[in-house]
């Protein structure tokens, strides 16, 4: 075996044979074109075809420069030249070679070239303009050098929030703050008829009277209430119907809903179409080989490391990731060993660990969900301290955040008794910390839409409560705005709090507390978090507080630099790496759970709890849902029908349906394809064996033609009835 | 910009642009930077394309490619005479595949390269070794080194012949979900 095997060591030089293989010529090194010019050639696909027009010079090492390749004039279009692994003065040639082409062609086809060319030119001239209003570009780029591409992942990931929200407040603002203002400064007329009378109507204003003392003003900035209550900042203060513009009428109920339900539109396909290459990317991969050995090998370093701490980080990180990589070989090699007993005892320990899990995760909510009653029942009768009215405001919001810091090193704790891999623990992990910080917020709402709608022991009138909540969507918002704020204060505090002095210890203090607390290392997992957990807020809580997307904006415009300083400043980058590819997939797939947990709250408040009649767009209407189906049934005949037709069952069974058999049908066929696939790798295996076994005999025929030319009766082998200088293998 | 520059002609600028990934503005970036690597080597008149070309230890020195592990490797599969003696075109080249817009097969192409230590068109034992030992400062036993080589090898290898040729190479790094956003450098 070593002896034939030897045919493919060291060096082409050794077997001439070997040189000429298609595939062999795919690589060859460049050289320069006087010398011994060869060309490098495109991936093997493209090789047959070339090497029908090479073979003829492949002999010879010199290959002038002049010397036009006879490529088929439609493959060659296929690939811009700049994409072709050649040198930049082959590339040049090639560019001249396939301008002089063109001008062969029709008038009208150089025309349609040159205006192919003109436009791509216009288009990167764009892109360079524009990227210079890419927000960040050069503090981003300073990030990426010295922390690597799973930081910068989390960055960028932060700027496509702002802009997200951004784009949502201009939405906001555009239809439904716009409308309002002109009328009030210009020529529109504002009308709304209260339908209802009596009790439901009344709202008592909230707006202080006589002396205010200074601190019930910093009071109401921080809970929304006051001085703040009854403006643009929530949902009370859009007591408009219709708009009389002199062209046409405009619908602000409607705009309202419809613009709820486009910023949630907007933001599910913005986020799937920032997804799809990374899905396309994970759906390719193996899904037993999560973090293969060679992504980590030839992917794993990178490039754009400028600093030389990071790079030393960087390859500590690598030797970690290899040895916890080995070790979970040895592990799946353990658990592949174990016994039945030994199953069951972890299955047991398992299912409780869970139940567990579950009892925490049931104990804060229960928490929140009293706080939630109890800040309640203060906001009603505040006391005279404005600091214990202040945390009894902000109690759930507190309660949040507390069940929010405890409950990951609760679970990731717990996690290591239930002896799971470590890329499963870590994801494990994720998983019910990203629960607990979504559906702490559900919780809130829930318990506070079980407080409006509560009436004692009686029905509600309205409705809802409207003695305790006359204007019921003002205050979720003013709950949600809370909670913004205060996420917003702990971020702040906890990197001036807790985060700069633990760096000056650290520095300073040489005790061994310093050193086994150690330095603050950005943990990329629970800052998604964070910022996902106030995006959900805003996503909520954009339908009762319209400007809280802005609020939003600015807020995680500040967070970048917060953020940026502190990992500047304080930390050092994780010495569990993650790996840019799955974060910016897992980013998104957080995001989108985070939509999802957010779209349904607003969903059932928009159809299902009964709009408050005392203030709001919707006053005269039962649900904030009616105004749809009352403005459809205004519209023309054809598009009524229409539109009814679209949301009545019988389209929806048939929808539903089509769209199962779509589904079955592209399960079947990539079930199919992965069949394909594996069929061509062993295809691809067994000719290379076959290639080794022609290559084998050839050798051996060329190591004996003397031999051959004699016994002609020898059985088996290979003939050569000349010497292999005019062989049919060498041209 | 416009007609200021005299250091290319308005024709050599548009041939860059249709052969690099790079617009105008960044040529002459590029130009400069090339130009600081050693002032009276590199002419600042590039309209008569001089033969000037900048030894490996200049260009690895770069803050770019300093604390890179296969900066030497970089420079020399992008050199004409694989020595790592790199002309301008070449310096283009090389930034242009390692720049974001390069597509994945082009990477792929030069990857292998780079990772070739022993340049014989195949990622055998020894390459994977060298390449496991750059990234690793050396601190792996030699066992885990064999393991990691072999547990490699065992993923890629199509054609069964224990080594890696350019097509197992190009199917596992299609695989790869890192590879298009770490192997990119920016300039």
């Amino acid at each position: 075996m070593d002896t034939v095997d030897s045919v493919f060591y060291p060096g082409p030089s050794n077997n001439p044979l070997l040189d000429q293989l298609p595939s062999y010529q795919s690589l060859l090194y460049r050289r320069k074109s006087s010398g011994a010019g060869g060309t490098k050639r495109r991936g093997s696909s493209r090789t047959r075809l070339n090497s029908r027009t090479r073979v003829s010079s492949s002999s010879s090492w010199k290959w002038k420069g002049d010397r036009v390749e006879e490529r088929p004039t439609t493959l060659s279009l296929e690939r811009t030249v700049r994409e072709l692994p050649k040198c930049m003065e082959q590339k040049r040639r090639n560019n001249v070679e396939r301008m002089e082409q063109a001008r062969d062609l029709s008038a009208w086809k150089q025309w349609g070239q040159s205006a192919r060319h003109s436009l791509k030119r216009l288009k990167e001239d764009c892109g360079q303009a524009l990227s210079w209003l890419e927000l960040w570009r050069q503090d981003i780029h300073v990030i990426e050098g010295m922390f690597g591409t799973g930081i910068l992942s989390y960055f960028s990931f932060l700027r496509f929030l702002v802009l997200l929200n951004f784009v949502i407040f201009l939405l906001m603002f555009g239809f439904v703050m716009l409308p309002i203002i002109i009328t009030n400064r210009a020529s529109g007329n504002a009308t709304f008829n209260p339908k209802h009378e009596g009790e439901c109507t009344i709202y008592p204003s909230t707006s202080r009277r006589g002396l205010v003392v200074f601190h019930h003003y910093i009071t109401d900035l921080l809970s929304g209430t006051g001085f703040l209550e009854e403006t643009y900042l929530f949902y009370g203060y859009y007591k408009v119907e219709t708009i009389d513009f002199p062209s046409f009428r405009y619908n602000l109920p409607l705009a309202y809903v419809l613009i709820t339900i486009a910023y949630l539109f907007l933001s599910l396909i913005w986020i799937v179409k920032r997804s799809a290459t990374g899905f396309k990317r994970k759906l390719v991969q193996d899904q037993d080989r999560f973090q293969s050995f060679c992504n980590k090998i030839f992917a794993g370093w990178d490039f754009c490391i400028t600093n030389e701490m990071a790079a030393r980080l960087k390859k500590s990180s690598l030797l970690y990731e290899l040895k916890t990589d080995l070790e979970e070989e040895r592990s799946r090699q353990k658990v592949a060993g174990r016994t039945v007993r030994e199953k069951c005892r972890i299955y047991v320990l398992r299912l409780v660990l869970n139940l567990f899990v579950v009892a925490v995760l049931a104990a804060c909510f229960y928490s929140i969900y009293r706080a939630t009653i109890f800040s309640q029942e203060a906001q009603m009768y505040p006391p005279r301290n404005f600091i214990l009215q202040l945390i009894y405001e902000y109690l759930p919001s507190m309660v949040i955040t507390l069940a929010n810091f405890i409950t990951p090193l609760l679970f990731s704790f717990i996690i290591q008794f239930e002896d799971y891999s470590p890329a499963f623990e870590i994801r494990f992990t994720l998983m019910r910390c990203v629960f607990m910080r979504l559906a702490s917020i559900g919780v809130l709402l829930f318990s506070l839409w079980s407080q409006i709608t509560s009436c004692g022991s009686s029905n509600c009138l309205c409705g809802y409560n409207h003695k305790l909540y006359p204007c019921w969507e003002s205050r979720v918002g003013q709950e949600m705005y809370k909670l913004m704020i205060f996420d917003f204060i702990i971020i702040g505090a906890v990197t001036i709090f807790v985060e700069f002095p633990r760096k000056l210890f650290v520095t300073y203090c040489d005790c061994g507390l310093a050193k086994w607390w150690g330095q603050q290392e950005f943990a990329i997992p629970q800052n998604v978090l964070e910022i996902v957990y106030g995006q959900t807020i805003c996503w909520i809580g954009a339908f009762y507080c319209p400007l809280l997307p802005a609020i939003s904006t600015i807020k995680y415009f500040i967070v970048f630099y917060i953020k940026k300083m502190t990992l500047v400043k304080n930390c050092r980058p994780a010495t569990r790496p993650f790996r840019a590819s799955s974060s910016n997939f897992f980013f998104l797939v957080v995001l989108l759970i985070g939509l999802a947990l957010a779209c349904v709250p607003v969903i059932v408040s928009i159809a299902q709890i009964n709009s408050s009649h005392a203030c709001g767009p919707f006053m005269n209407y039962n649900t904030s849902w009616e105004v749809v189906p009352q403005a459809v049934s205004q519209l023309p005949g054809g598009l009524n029908t229409f539109l009814k037709a679209i949301s009545s069952e019988a389209f929806a069974v048939t929808f539903f349906v089509v769209t199962g058999l779509a589904m079955f049908y592209v399960i079947a066929l990539a079930g199919a394809h992965k069949r394909v696939v594996n069929q061509l790798r062993e295809q691809l295996a067994m000719e290379g064996r076959d290639k080794r076994f022609l290559i084998q005999k050839l050798y051996q025929a060329q190591k004996t033609p003397v031999r051959s030319t004699q016994n002609l009766e020898e059985p088996g082998g290979v003939f050569l009835v000349q010497p292999p200088a005019v062989s049919a293998t060498h041209v | 910009m416009g007609n200021k520059q005299t250091i290319f002609t308005d024709e050599q600028l548009d041939a860059y642009q249709d052969c690099t990934f790079f617009t105008r503005k960044e040529i002459l970036r590029l130009h400069g930077r090339y130009h600081e690597l050693a002032p009276h080597l590199v002419p600042m008149d590039y309209t008569e394309e001089p033969d000037v070309t900048l030894p490996l230890a200049l260009i690895v020195n770069m803050p770019e490619l300093k604390e890179n592990p296969f900066r030497t490797r970089i420079v020399e599969s992008f050199s004409e005479d694989g020595m790592g003696n790199q002309s301008f075109n070449d310096f283009v080249d090389m930034f242009s595949v390692l720049s974001e817009m390069a597509p994945r097969e082009l990477k792929a192409i030069y990857a292998f390269k780079i990772y070739d230590f022993n340049t014989d068109n195949y990622l055998c034992k020894e390459d994977l070794e060298k390449t496991l030992n750059k990234l690793t400062r050396e601190e792996l036993t030699a066992e885990e080194v064999n393991l990691v080589c072999e547990k490699t090898i065992e993923e890629a290898d199509l054609d069964g012949d224990n080594k890696l040729s350019f097509p197992d190479f190009e199917n596992m790094i299609t695989r790869a979900p890192d590879f298009l956003s770490t192997f990119h450098i920016r300039i």
